[in-house]
C-alpha cells in the first residue's frame, strides 16, 4: 500500500519559505494569494494489505524521523488508486 | 600535587561532517587534548573528558538538518555520556544534532533571510552554568564566524520561559558593543538565541564556530576562551 505522510509547520511557526513563495506570487500577480505554507510530502510504499496497519507504521515513521515535533505537525493518509492515476 | 593528564577530546565524525579537523586542531592547540576521531557507526567513544559534534552538513542536511545524524549508532554512546555528566559541546551541525536528539531544547528552522549566511558575528556570553562558559565573564562579547542555513533556533513560549528561568540560554547574538537587537541577529533565531545548554549545563550547542577563532592566525581567537575554560573547569574538579 502507499502511504502519505504529510508534514507541516505548526501554525505559530514562521515560515519563512512560505512568505518568500507568498511574496513571488504577488510579484507573479496572484494578488489574491493571501498565505502560503510550505510542507512536505512523503509517498512511502509499505509492504502490507492491512490499511489499517499501514496507517499505523506511517505514524511512526511520522514521529519518530519524519517530523519533528517541536516544530511541525503530520497526517497521514493512503493514496487510493484513483488519486494515484494523478489528475489534470 | 601531580601533574594532569591531557585533556581526552573525541571528535564525532559523520558522513558530511566537514569541521571535524578543525574541532581536532583547536582541541589540541587550545586544551593540548590527546583527540580521538569517533566515527558515527562506532559504539564506544574512548572514555573522553569532553565530546564534540563539529559542523558540517551530515547526511547531506536530508530531510532536516541533523534529523539523520541522530540515529547514527554513536550517538546511543553520546546520550549515555551525556546523561552521567559529560561534557558535550555542539558546533553548527552539532548543535542541529543535540537538539534532533533531544538532548538540547528546541528546533532549528530556515535562516529568517533564507540565504546561508556565512560572516562574523557578536556573542554575548548569558550563563556562567556551563564548562565553556563558566571562566569567562557573564556581558563578554565574543567575535566568532558563522555558516549557516538553518540556524534559526524555535521553541515553544512555555518551553523558552522555563529555559530563560533555569539560565539555559548561553550565548545571544548581540553588535560589536554587546547591545541585542537591529541586524546582529543573523537568522531570526527566538531572542537573538545563539547558543543553549540543557537543564544540568553539561550538554552546550551554539551555531556559532568557536574552533574558528581558537588562533590568531586565523583571525581571532576568541573562540578559544570556551576550551580554555573547560580546561580551567575541568582542572577545578579535580578530574584524575
Amino acid at each position: 500500500m502507499t502511504v502519505l505522510v504529510k508534514v507541516m509547520l505548526k501554525g505559530g511557526v514562521l515560515d519563512p519559505q512560505g512568505k518568500a513563495i507568498a511574496d513571488a506570487l504577488h510579484r507573479l500577480g496572484y494578488t489574491s494569494v493571501a498565505d502560503v505554507r510550505a510542507g512536505k510530502l512523503f509517498r512511502i510504499e509499505v509492504d502490507t494489505a492491512d490499511p489499517g496497519h499501514a496507517r499505523e507504521v506511517g505514524r511512526e515513521m511520522a514521529r519518530q524521523l519524519l517530523a519533528n515535533p517541536v516544530i511541525e505537525d503530520f497526517e497521514v493518509s493512503l493514496e487510493t488508486a484513483a488519486a494515484a492515476g494523478g489528475s489534470r | 600535587m601531580s601533574t594532569a593528564r591531557a585533556p581526552r577530546v573525541a571528535v564525532v565524525v559523520f558522513p558530511g561532517s566537514n569541521c571535524d579537523e578543525d574541532a581536532a586542531v583547536a582541541a589540541r592547540t587550545t586544551l593540548a587534548a590527546d583527540v580521538r576521531m569517533v566515527r558515527y557507526d562506532e559504539r564506544t567513544l574512548g572514555d573522553p573528558d569532553l565530546v564534540i559534534l563539529p559542523g558540517g552538513f551530515s547526511y547531506g542536511d536530508y530531510l532536516r538538518s541533523g534529523a539523520m545524524a541522530r540515529f547514527s549508532p554513536v550517538m546511543e554512546s553520546v546520550a549515555a555520556f551525556a546523561a552521567q555528566g559529560g561534557a558535550v559541546l555542539g558546533i553548527c551541525n552539532g548543535f542541529q544534532i543535540l537538539c534532533e536528539a533531544g538532548l538540547l531544547p528546541g528546533a532549528m528552522l530556515r535562516n529568517a533571510g533564507l540565504r546561508f549566511v556565512c560572516r562574523d558575528v557578536w556573542l554575548r556570553v548569558e550563563s556562567k552554568r556551563t564548562p565553556f562558559t563558566l571562566a569567562i565573564n557573564r556581558g563578554d562579547v565574543l567575535r566568532m564566524p558563522i555558516a549557516h542555513g538553518d540556524g534559526n533556533w524555535t521553541a515553544d513560549p512555555d518551553v523558552f520561559a522555563e529555559m530563560k528561568a533555569r539560565d539555559q540560554v548561553v550565548f545571544r547574538y548581540v553588535s560589536a558593543d554587546g547591545t541585542q537587537g537591529g541586524a546582529a541577529n543573523p537568522n531570526g533565531a527566538l531572542d537573538d538565541v545563539a547558543g543553549i545548554c540543557n537543564v544540568e549545563g553539561n550538554v552546550v550547542g551554539l551555531m556559532p564556530h568557536p574552533e574558528r577563532a581558537s588562533d590568531a592566525v586565523l583571525g581571532g581567537t576568541d573562540g578559544a576562551r570556551l576550551f580554555k575554560s573547560f580546561a580551567t573547569t575541568r582542572l577545578a574538579m579535580q578530574v584524575p
